[in-house]
């Protein structure tokens, strides 16, 4: 079968978006630096000082991140393979009232939270053996970047 | 999910939609249903029957089988929409078809390992699970495609660790390189740019 090939798209539109991702990017990448200062301001040890910017997360990366690894399955608003994400940083793990959980996930007395979500990012079947989800994000800082990005869309 | 139920929730349902009801139905709610559909589910009976390494593989191929049914659906959601050139269609059914014969793959690799495989929710589901209402034009759905078929790509190679059962490796890795190749040519015909650094997925 031949391919259709179709590339005058309207690159208007496509520019447009650009500007606004850049114009996102900026905002979001200078709150992220901010935060990352505030919490060195805090630091009172040099043990403390050796958190860097892998602990803070950058959203934006994390939004990027997000929809590559984990938008198979996930989007922010919809149930889909999996439950959807809005909220989902301080909620119940297994807490999404309209999406039906495998036994795995049912019943766990926990909530969604940096150290919980690192460990299921890292290895989800290891964490609730017999969940369905498989797809494991090995990299620290990835890990850290989608977190950030979750709790952005839970606030 | 009963008997009744999963014996109907076997095949896809190859509900025709017109262009207004696609792409309106944002607001339509979960049936009961549709929502024990989902794929993974392991059951009562396989609990029983499937112990450890083998159940846990089955629930990951049924939510492969879960991502197979949304892209079978996302495609006949294209098809009808009436948003597709003519050269288009061709290539959509085409895809289609593929995705059909990763679900028998996957459905048979299940039954193998004891397992029971689980079927797709309604079309009214996929409709606003994959928000069809807010398709407006064709390079929307290149969109929709290419973001879904990519993503599948990288769910695939994700499951290559998580599967104990090692004869299923080489099958998760066909099927990721079947969505690849779908990605690569939506990532063409969207001219969208390709990373320098590797690995792409």
């Amino acid at each position: 079968m031949n391919v259709p090939r179709r590339r005058c798209l309207p690159l208007v539109f496509a520019h447009g978006a650009a500007a606004g991702a850049f114009l996102m990017l900026s905002w979001q990448t200078t709150d992220a630096s901010m935060a990352m200062k505030r919490l060195a301001g805090n630091m009172t040890s040099s043990a403390e000082q050796e958190i860097s910017a892998r602990d803070v997360g950058d959203v934006v990366r994390g939004e990027s991140l997000y929809a590559a690894k984990c938008g198979a399955c996930h989007s922010v608003e919809q149930n889909r393979i999996g439950p959807k994400h809005r909220g989902v940083f301080g909620r119940r793990i297994g807490g999404v009232e309209d999406y039906d959980y495998s036994a795995a996930l049912t019943g766990v007395d926990r909530v969604w939270d940096n150290a919980s979500l690192d460990e299921w990012l890292l290895a989800p079947t290891e964490m609730f053996p017999g969940a369905r989800m498989g797809f494991a994000v090995k990299d620290d800082r990835e890990r850290a970047d989608i977190i950030a990005y979750l709790k952005s869309v839970s606030e | 999910m009963n008997t009744e139920q999963k014996a109907q929730a076997v095949e896809p349902k190859n509900e025709t939609l017109s262009r207004r009801n696609i792409l309106s139905a944002g607001g339509i709610a979960l049936s009961a249903a549709g929502a024990l559909a989902l794929a993974g589910a392991a059951t009562p009976a396989m609990a029983q029957s499937m112990r450890g390494d083998a159940a846990n593989d089955v629930n990951l191929l049924n939510a492969a089988r879960a991502l197979e049914f949304e892209g079978i659906a996302a495609y006949q959601i294209a098809l009808d929409s009436g948003l597709l050139p003519p050269n288009a269609v061709g290539f959509a059914t085409l895809y289609q078809s593929h995705h059909k014969q990763h679900n028998d793959d996957l459905e048979k690799a299940i039954k193998r390992l004891g397992g029971e495989a689980v079927g797709p929710k309604t079309t009214a589901q996929y409709v606003k699970q994959l928000e069809a209402d807010k398709l407006k034009t064709f390079e929307d759905i290149l969109r929709l495609a290419l973001r879904l078929e990519r993503g599948a790509a990288s769910a695939y190679l994700g499951l290559i660790e998580p599967l104990k059962n090692t004869d299923l490796h080489l099958l998760v890795a066909r099927l990721a390189a079947d969505e690849a190749a779908h990605a690569a040519t939506f990532m063409i015909d969207l001219a969208s740019p390709i990373s320098a650094k590797t690995p792409l997925f």
